[in-house]
């Protein structure tokens, strides 16, 4: 992580009232939003620990909403986030769950998009605003939106990552950290790469090109 | 930022402000233009002033509808005439109060350095702002001495009350506007550190025990009362009045207070006041 500077001490710009309960639960909603890589449509929403218990009096499911909806924690239409979900045809139930041994404010997405993409997205606010993505689909991860960041669902064998970062040095895009986690040998895995530049449509379609791609998706760093 | 002391001596070997001790050093640490920071903050602190704003005008309630509305009732006995304290410390508490309430109930506001702290910054830097005339330029400056402070508080101790306690959120927010007054109000380095030191020790050991662990009562309350405090810490310092314990070692205190406060007493709702009979019952009562 940066060394904290004057806009951590004032800031962030937000809507109220907490930075953990609301300026983090609209950044999570967001990170899901992208994670999804459509416009979501339906939203099942698990809320763990402080998040169900104190959730309600902090707008915690507004700003949750207001994240998927694409908004940002400053953003002033938050408190009407269910009206706007209802026009933009995102439906949304929310139940209050046990998580396991996760952060008390966490939070799981199972979403559905427009066009059919699917995602499951576990995270939690860790204070300040600040977040992780603990969880994609069912593989375990650590994202904090801090970097631009490539996430790739592939087929585990031998060779892939090689390939993955060989088109990132040829387009001259620098490895902050790299994480390759997978179900079981040979079966689906998942690499998470967060970078220190964002990638231009030209690299994305050449990783998309790769023949053991399941799925990537690239998300840009949260403000 | 290691330590406050240190930004005081930096500012007296430059002769310049702390905020402009803080923003150079800034600028050079984030790789950008002092003016684009500058510009930053400026944008901040419109916000601050825009939630006043909007905090004075609203009698509108929370989502809980345990807060809200007493901004305007402490702004209209002020404009009446009425206050007790004199205008400045009443308009204090007032915009203090207001931008607390916009906070509760889902308005913009900057976490100064916390969302339940914000409107402590707003009501202290605005009030000495219209008692001096200072151009918004002074301000904005006054802010980068308010943040240098926070960094050194986050780095020596703590600014979350779930680590430290109120006095980790509250008192350092009064802290950090004490020494932006002070330097506002034209004092010197040193004095900025004596205010920020005799306005923190007013708050160590305060617990934070927010009733059904909303950013509400009484978090909202003690913003105003913190207001009024940093500018009696202000008003010492300007007068020469010295703090015994240096700020540096206040912090420190802080921090280790925060460490042996039981967690019950840091920000879980379940001690201090949010374990009273009627905390409880109003816990019950909500959606």
């Amino acid at each position: 992580m940066a060394r904290i500077n004057v806009f951590d001490i004032l800031g962030p710009v937000m809507v109220g009232p907490s930075s953990s309960h609301t300026a983090g639960a609209v950044r999570l909603g967001l990170m899901a939003r992208k994670i999804l890589g459509d416009e979501p449509r339906e939203a099942k929403i698990i809320l763990h620990g402080s998040f169900a218990e104190t959730g309600k009096g902090h707008g915690t499911d507004l700003a949750l909403v207001a994240g998927l909806l694409g908004m940002l924690p400053d953003d002033e239409r938050i408190p009407r986030a269910m009206e706007m979900a209802a026009a933009a045809g995102l439906k949304t139930v929310f139940s209050a769950g046990d998580l396991g041994d996760v952060h008390p404010n966490s939070v799981r997405f199972d979403l559905k998009g427009a066009t059919g993409h699917e995602a499951t997205v576990l995270g939690c606010s860790i204070g300040g605003g600040q977040i992780e993505i603990r969880g994609i689909d069912e593989f375990p991860v650590m994202l904090r939106g801090d970097y631009p960041t490539l996430v790739i669902l592939h087929q585990d064998l031998p060779g892939v990552v090689a390939q993955v970062t060989a088109i990132l040095a040829a387009a001259q895009i620098n490895i902050a950290e790299m994480r390759v986690s997978r179900e079981k040998k040979g079966a689906v895995a998942l690499t998470v790469v967060e970078m220190d530049q964002k990638i231009d449509p030209a690299v994305a379609a050449l990783l998309g090109k790769m023949p053991v791609l399941k799925r990537s998706m690239t998300i840009d760093p949260l403000v | 930022m290691r330590s406050y002391m240190d930004l005081v001596q930096a500012a007296n070997q430059q002769k310049k402000k702390i905020g402009r001790v803080v923003l150079q050093e800034q600028a050079s640490e984030l790789e950008k233009t002092a003016e684009e920071l500058f510009e930053r903050m400026r944008a901040n602190l419109r916000v601050m002033y825009q939630a006043v704003e909007t905090g004075l005008k609203k009698k509108e309630h929370s989502l809980s509808g345990l807060s809200g509305g007493d901004a305007v009732k402490v702004e209209q006995r002020r404009l009446n005439g009425q206050s007790l304290v004199g205008d400045r410390l009443s308009g204090a508490v007032a915009r203090a109060l207001a931008v607390a309430e916009v906070n509760a109930g889902m308005g913009k506001i900057v976490a100064a350095p916390t969302a339940g702290s914000c409107g402590v910054l707003p009501g202290v830097l605005l009030t000495v702002q219209e008692s001096g005339n200072y151009p918004e330029e002074e301000v904005v400056l006054a802010l980068f001495t308010a943040a240098g402070l926070g960094m050194v508080v986050a780095e020596r101790a703590t600014l979350a009350g779930a680590e430290g306690g109120c006095q980790a959120e509250i008192g350092s927010a009064a802290a950090m506007a004490a020494a932006a007054a002070v330097e506002l109000a034209g004092g010197t380095p040193e004095e900025t550190a004596h205010a920020a030191a005799i306005t923190m020790k007013s708050f160590l050991g305060l617990v934070c025990d927010p009733v059904a662990g909303l950013v509400e009562v009484p978090c909202i309350k003690r913003n105003a009362t913190a207001a009024v405090l940093a500018l009696t810490g202000a008003e010492m310092a300007l007068a020469g009045v010295k703090s015994a314990i240096p700020l540096d070692e206040v912090i420190d205190t802080m921090a280790l207070i925060g460490r042996q406060l039981p967690c019950s007493l840091r920000e879980t709702a379940q001690g201090g006041l949010a374990a009273t009979p009627t905390a409880r019952k109003i816990q019950l009562t909500l959606p």
